[in-house]
């Protein structure tokens, strides 16, 4: 079966590949390009681990059709840090004990990103709100919660 | 194995594509298809997608509302015009899910999903599909009852009248995580009030049967009364009536027949 040219933005860089049919984006991310930021949890929407940011919206990676990002724009955890300084998510992350494992740390950063970009205030609902489509089996959440809090509050340094 | 996939200009190309391959399956929000492909599925071998933009669009304008097949459920939600239909869409997946899932997906979503069709099958809504013999609009009740025969079927658009007031309209689903979770049981009801009695009470139930369903016997009880707590206890009593609900890991059958008419009571006697 032939190969389809696919070409998006990938944390602000144009990227060109080829994928099989059906492939999704997940396995293009990772397997093609080689950002391995994005995790492949469930398969199946329950996780939140594979979470990307397309045109500045929440998805998740493996429940999307490659090709359908064609021409779009695509930002992974993997585009996040800003030079050799973590993101104030991630500083925010670090300081508040919000990783244990860190498997679905990608996933709830993007997620978390995807909150601040939009309202850059959030209420403590509305960050329970933001992360409900992430599981985490370490923490019991609350971690990540403040963490998301502080980074919003600007209490954390960049 | 790759799947060959097919995207057209129009929703009628995509609709023939579809009702002449039956391995072939439609692809809207990816929730289920991309879902089932990632299983290694071997049923679908191509996957047909339209981009077309009758498929997106929201006309809320009027008493009556119709949402294209592709709306998302974040796009029910950031419209102020749909505000009886934010519950049930904020009901489904978390935010990602809700930027990806749309209307026309959610009526093939499988217990114990499928919840914003409980809301359209209380309201009553109408399903506009392409298959082999072009167009046509159906009744969401006869639709969910076909749907499973009709692999070949497109659906266009859904439209229902706006309800006359927030109360005419309630929504509840049950779920065991809050604020995401699969459905236990979801129950929607629409409740015209004429001259102080229920004219046309419509009650649907979700993961009662293997589709979404009318609980009819809780509907009788209902019709031509006022709203008080004795037709609500009866309604109750009659909720589970003509159903068939599932076991699955959220609950059993068992737990969902004790549970659905306390639900009932408290969803018609506006309870939280």
């Amino acid at each position: 079966m032939s190969k389809i040219p696919l070409q998006f933005r990938h944390n602000g860089r144009d990227v060109a590949i080829f994928v099989d049919g059906g492939t999704n984006l997940l396995v293009a991310l990772r397997e093609l390009i080689g950002d391995m930021t994005p995790k492949f949890g469930c398969g199946q929407g329950g996780c939140g681990t594979c979470s990307v940011l397309i045109d500045g919206e929440l998805h998740l990676s493996c429940l999307t059709l490659a090709e359908t990002v064609a021409g779009r724009s695509v930002e992974t955890l993997d585009g996040m840090k800003q030079g050799p300084n973590l993101h104030p998510l991630q500083r925010a992350f670090a300081d508040n004990f919000a990783a244990q494992c860190g498997y679905c740390t990608p996933g709830m950063l993007m997620a978390a990103k995807a909150l601040l970009d939009r309202n850059p205030s959030p209420s403590r609902d509305e960050v329970i709100e933001a992360i409900s489509g992430n599981i985490c089996r370490c923490t019991g959440y609350e971690p990540i919660i403040n963490a998301i809090l502080a980074a919003a509050g600007g209490r954390v340094s960049a | 194995m790759a799947v060959t996939v097919k995207t057209f200009a129009s929703a009628s190309e995509a609709a023939g594509a579809l009702s002449s391959d039956r391995s072939a399956r439609y692809l809207g929000g990816g929730t289920l298809v991309m879902r089932a492909l990632n299983e290694g599925d071997v049923a679908i071998s191509t996957v047909v997608r339209a981009q077309d933009q009758a498929l997106t669009r929201i006309d809320a304008s009027g008493p009556r509302i119709t949402l294209g097949a592709g709306v998302t459920f974040a796009r029910i939600l950031a419209d102020r015009d749909l505000g009886f239909l934010h519950a049930p869409a904020r009901s489904i997946g978390g935010p990602a899910v809700r930027n990806m899932g749309t209307v026309g997906g959610n009526l093939f979503a499988p217990n114990p999903y499928g919840d914003f069709t409980v809301a359209l099958l209380a309201l009553d809504a109408t399903v506009a599909v392409a298959g082999a013999f072009g167009a046509r609009d159906i009744g969401v009740e006869e639709f969910l009852q076909a749907r499973d025969r009709q692999p070949g079927t497109l659906v266009l658009s859904i439209s229902c009248t706006r309800p006359v007031s927030s109360e005419a309209f309630r929504y509840r689903k049950i779920a065991r995580i809050k604020p995401k979770g699969g459905s236990v049981i979801t129950l929607a009801a629409h409740l015209p009030i004429s001259g102080g009695r229920i004219a046309g009470a419509r009650i649907a139930l979700g993961s009662m049967a293997p589709t979404q369903i009318r609980a009819r016997a809780a509907e009788r009880a209902l019709e031509g009364r006022s709203l008080d707590a004795a037709t609500i206890a009866a309604a109750a009593s009659a909720a589970t009536e003509g159903t068939s609900p599932p076991d699955n890991a959220l609950g059993s059958a068992w737990y969902r027949r004790e549970i659905v008419g306390v639900h009932l009571r408290r969803l018609l006697s506006g309870q939280e």
